[in-house]
């Protein structure tokens, strides 16, 4: 009898689901995986997006891709926000890799694109375009780089947070923006002028290639520097377990320097081109918030600068559509379209529990005997 | 007079998965008003079964009976209900609570705290126990000792009748452990019972009634403390020797390889790991390493390895290089000068290299490059390195052949996300100028130590967090030996395996001995340090104890070393007694 209530008490304590973690799944079930989540938000948002408008659902796909292929300026402005984006990311993913978090991202894109267009606006006509071109370059870089390499160096010797350290250094960039602008225009109004000198040129006649082509480069080279070099193993062990990098004697604290450095740098490098190539001028909000969009690219890429090019461009047609969606569904805010977003990164990345775990459902009493049965008859 | 019984535990049994008995069949019982020990090696099952008083572990199998009646103990709350108490051995307080908020904290359950009388109340309790207690300060800012007594009054000021304190000496002075035995004295006098789970033979003498002692799960015996002595309980904790099929050939030849001399080291909270260690280790033999869990096993190796900054004390190393022509793949061109300075190098026929010529003119650094490479330098003698305030790099640059097996596989030996060749390649990796990594030489590696060492892996590329717990370990130790190390230090490199993994292990170690390595062995087993290793040296609390020959020594000798007897001590009594 004893032994009876034993039973029942076990299965009184087997919750009705369970998760369980699963083995490595193929490649092709992932994608299957993610394609299967991609499709149905977008058929969710079609039908939200329905539902507080009179559009019929088809006319959300329609809108969507116009928004993003329906001229050849929308198609290379497209390519241009992903190169962008894809940048911010390839900065973010070496300090993600050694499990350094930041979220400084902001606030390096701003200092590199300040430090460029204060070459712009201070040396601009007094030197030639080409060698004012490679001094914005070079002040970028190491703008964007001291940004990075200031938390780098308080995490190294004091132990300081990094996450906060430089979430507050975006405040700082973009205090620093402010304060500038408001030097240069005397006219009070805030905006600075898009600026003559220091403009990138056009490659083949297209002004937009030449983003595109520098950040591809970068990706691959960054996917090279984090798997085959000595410097990407070194991130890699010291972000997963930093006990053996001690005991192996990888100077930790050098990694961090070294890798932030890296990470800011190429931060400042996308603002170079927001200052030089894009936009020829600075706001508070020139970053566009790509030092946070990147986090999500890169994560979704699992750190992989490949895949990233995948994901960056996959957000940014998402952004881009969901701009012609609003036009043509009538809605006056932008509320409709965060949500949309917000539903398909919900979707992508709660996808990816189910490549990491399966659920397992607790047999009901008649189907556990049944199987209990089935077990005795073999 | 009959004391009443208050617990019941009746034929306990817990496992934890398939294969670990943490308890088997356990049946005792504790009485109003006494103090029990609960006496064990470690991992004998002394805190699962408290835990299970505590609420923190349900049985499998047998019951618990408390004043006489069957209950189930859910969770530690049902344990408060009925009046157990448990002080774990790492405190559960909140750093920035006072001591009273942190006693009164979770007693309410409409939310509301009266700290005015409960700090009165927690007043009269300590005036009838002896506490010392300031009830305003902060918890971040206590010594451990009076974290463990906000600990005690919180479990008494919740209306515990039992006390289960869990290795409460651990981390207390002599004279702080002395003022917890006059409060448990007292606590005795008020009719509480209080169970006490250690390891220390001298505190069970002297605070309890009567003493369980528990091994490899099981109880061995309940007996009054008067009635026995503590010869009888290290016996009974350790039981009879059991001989190991380990072969286990002579040391020949061996060389002085490892010296330790007055080693001492401070942990973070300000008392000594280790206490003037000094130890000797020998090519060509294995030097067990026996002591009870945490008695600075770990923190010893990890000083030698060169991760901790010492108090004081020396570690030197004896390279045998006497032999051998000096290379520049050990030795940079700097070090080779140093050396030559200090007149330790000789030429092939004897005559001393200074790096200068006959008439005292320096020779150039292309003609001693060249002497080098053409293998024309000897060193004098084995030579001899300091390793103290030496990081492990530079331990390495110097031409130590160290390998490591730490205890911490996962966190210290190996890297969970990366795969087996990427694993091989963290001793290795900085070979060559190039700025990319080679991992062709790596997965070849793998690929052997899968091979001769019967890894079950998928390949070379799966992540070792995949592998199960012996098949990592053998990776581990796998590299380690592929490294050609001169002193192989082993950090309990068989916990969690299975016997053919682990007689894998031993036969490892053992073929290294033969090829002349010294080896150092950590291990939990008795029978096993006594079957495998030639000499063992016994630590406890950091200090050295002893050091016995594995072939004479006795199980029980070697368990009252454990314990804090020194080996002189032992002998003494032993020669007066014949």
């Amino acid at each position: 009898m004893e032994k009876q209530q034993t039973k029942q008490e076990q299965i009184k304590k087997e919750p009705w689901l369970r998760i369980v973690k699963r083995d490595a799944l193929p490649a092709w079930k992932i994608i299957l995986i993610y394609a299967i989540a991609i499709v149905a938000s977008l058929l969710l948002s079609a039908i939200i997006c329905s539902l507080f408008s009179s559009k019929n659902p088809l006319a959300f796909f329609t809108s969507l891709f116009t928004g993003a292929f329906g001229s050849p300026r929308r198609i290379w402005l497209l390519l241009q926000d992903t190169a962008l984006l894809l940048g911010v990311a390839v900065a973010l993913v070496p300090a993600f890799k050694m499990k350094f978090w930041n979220l400084g991202g902001n606030g390096q894109i701003l200092v590199g694109c300040l430090a460029a267009i204060s070459c712009m606006f201070y040396l601009g006509g007094k030197i030639p375009d080409a060698l004012l071109i490679l001094i914005m370059t070079v002040a970028s870089i190491i703008a964007g780089a001291v940004w990075g390499v200031l938390p780098a160096i308080f995490k190294a010797y004091f132990g300081t947070n990094e996450s906060l350290f430089t979430l507050m250094l975006n405040y700082i960039a973009t205090g620093l923006v402010a304060m500038f602008i408001t030097i240069w225009v005397k006219s009070g109004s805030g905006v600075l002028e898009p600026l003559s000198s220091g403009n990138f040129p056009a490659l083949f006649g297209n002004k937009y290639i030449l983003t595109v082509l520098v950040f591809l480069i970068l990706a691959i080279l960054m996917y090279i520097y984090l798997k085959y070099t000595k410097h990407g193993y070194e991130i890699a062990v010291v972000g997963d377990s930093p006990n053996t990098a001690k005991y192996i004697g990888i100077d930790v604290k050098r990694v961090i320097i070294r890798t932030m450095i890296i990470s800011g740098a190429l931060s400042g490098v996308v603002g170079l081109f927001l200052a030089g190539g894009i936009h020829h001028t600075i706001s508070t909000a020139s970053a566009n918030n790509m030092g946070f969009t990147a986090i999500m690219a890169a994560w979704l890429a699992s750190f992989n600068p490949l895949v990233m090019i995948g994901t960056c461009f996959f957000i940014i047609f998402i952004a881009k559509g969901m701009v012609e969606v609003r036009g043509n569904f009538g809605f006056t805010n932008d509320s409709i379209a965060n949500i949309v977003i917000g539903l398909v990164y919900f979707c992508v990345i709660a996808c990816s529990f189910f490549i990491t775990y399966r659920v397992v459902f607790r047999k009901s009493g008649a189907k556990r005997k049944k199987t209990d049965e089935a077990k005795g008859v073999d | 007079m009959k004391k009443q019984t208050v617990i019941e535990l009746r034929g306990i049994t817990k496992r934890f998965g398939a294969s670990i008995v943490a308890n088997k069949n356990v049946s005792i019982d504790v009485k109003k008003g006494e103090i029990l020990s609960i006496l064990g090696e470690n991992g004998c099952g002394k805190t699962t079964l408290m835990n299970m008083l505590a609420g923190i572990y349900y049985p499998d199998e047998g019951t618990i009976l408390i004043r006489g009646e069957e209950v189930s103990i859910r969770s530690p709350k049902d344990a408060f209900h009925y009046n157990i108490g448990m002080i774990h051995q790492h405190f559960k307080l909140i750093d920035v609570f006072t001591a009273a908020e942190n006693i009164v904290i979770g007693t309410h359950d409409d939310g509301k705290y009266d700290i005015k009388s409960a700090k009165n109340r927690i007043r009269e309790m300590s005036e009838k126990y002896g506490f010392h207690i300031d009830l305003d300060k902060k918890v971040y800012e206590m010594s451990v000792s009076e974290k463990q007594t906000v600990e005690i009054v919180k479990a008494l000021y919740r209306g515990a009748d039992v006390l289960i304190l869990d290795e409460p000496t651990a981390v207390l002075t002599p004279q702080e452990i002395d003022r917890l035995f006059d409060v448990l004295r007292a606590m005795r006098e008020n009719g509480k019972s209080v169970i006490i789970i250690t390891h220390k033979l001298n505190e069970v003498m002297e605070i309890s009634d009567r003493v369980t002692v528990l091994r490899k799960g099981e109880h061995i015996k309940t007996v009054n403390t008067s009635e026995t002595n503590e010869k009888e309980l290290a016996d009974m904790m350790v039981g009879q020797k059991v001989t190991l099929n380990i072969d286990r050939p002579m040391p020949e030849n061996p060389e002085l390889r490892l010296e330790v001399e007055g080693l001492s080291l401070m942990g973070s909270e300000g008392h000594l790991l280790l206490d003037d260690v000094s130890f000797s280790a020998y090519g060509g033999e294995i030097l067990g390493i026996a002591g009870i869990a945490g008695t600075g096993q770990r923190e010893l190796l990890e000083s030698i390895a060169g991760l901790h900054h010492l108090q004081s004390g020396r570690v030197t190393y004896y390279n045998p290089k006497k032999d051998k022509p000096i290379t520049f793949f050990h030795k940079t061109f700097e070090r080779v000068m140093e050396l030559a300075g200090s007149g330790m190098l000789r030429y092939a026929d004897g005559r001393d290299f200074t790096g200068k010529d006959e008439k005292g003119k320096p020779l150039s650094k292309k003609t001693i490059r060249g002497q080098v490479e053409a293998g024309e330098i000897f060193f004098k003698e084995d030579e001899v390195i300091n390793l103290r305030e030496k990081t492990p790099l530079q331990i390495r640059e110097l031409g130590v052949r160290f390998s490591f097996v730490p205890e911490d596989r996962l966190g210290m030996g190996l890297v969970a996300n990366m795969d087996i060749t990427d694993n091989m390649m963290l001793r290795s990796y900085r070979r060559g100028k190039s700025a990319f990594v080679d991992r062709k030489t790596p997965e070849e590696l793998a690929n052997d130590i899968i091979e001769s060492l019967q890894v079950v892996t998928p390949d070379v590329h799966t992540p070792v967090r995949r592998l199960s717990g012996g098949n990592i370990q053998k990776v581990l130790v796998g590299r380690e030996i592929a490294a050609g190390p001169r002193v192989l230090m082993a950090a309990y490199p068989v916990r969690g395996l299975d016997i053919n993994s682990s007689y894998t292990i031993y036969n490892l170690l053992t073929d290294q001995k033969k090829n002349g390595v010294a080896v150092i062995f950590v291990g939990e087993d008795l029978d096993v340090l006594l079957s495998l290793c030639d000499r063992i040296l016994v630590l406890a609390g950091g200090k050295v104890m002893g050091t016995v020959d594995a072939r004479k020594a006795k199980k029980e000798e070697i368990g009252l070393m454990m314990m804090g007897t020194a080996l002189e001590d032992i002998e003494k009594q032993e020669g007066g007694s014949l």
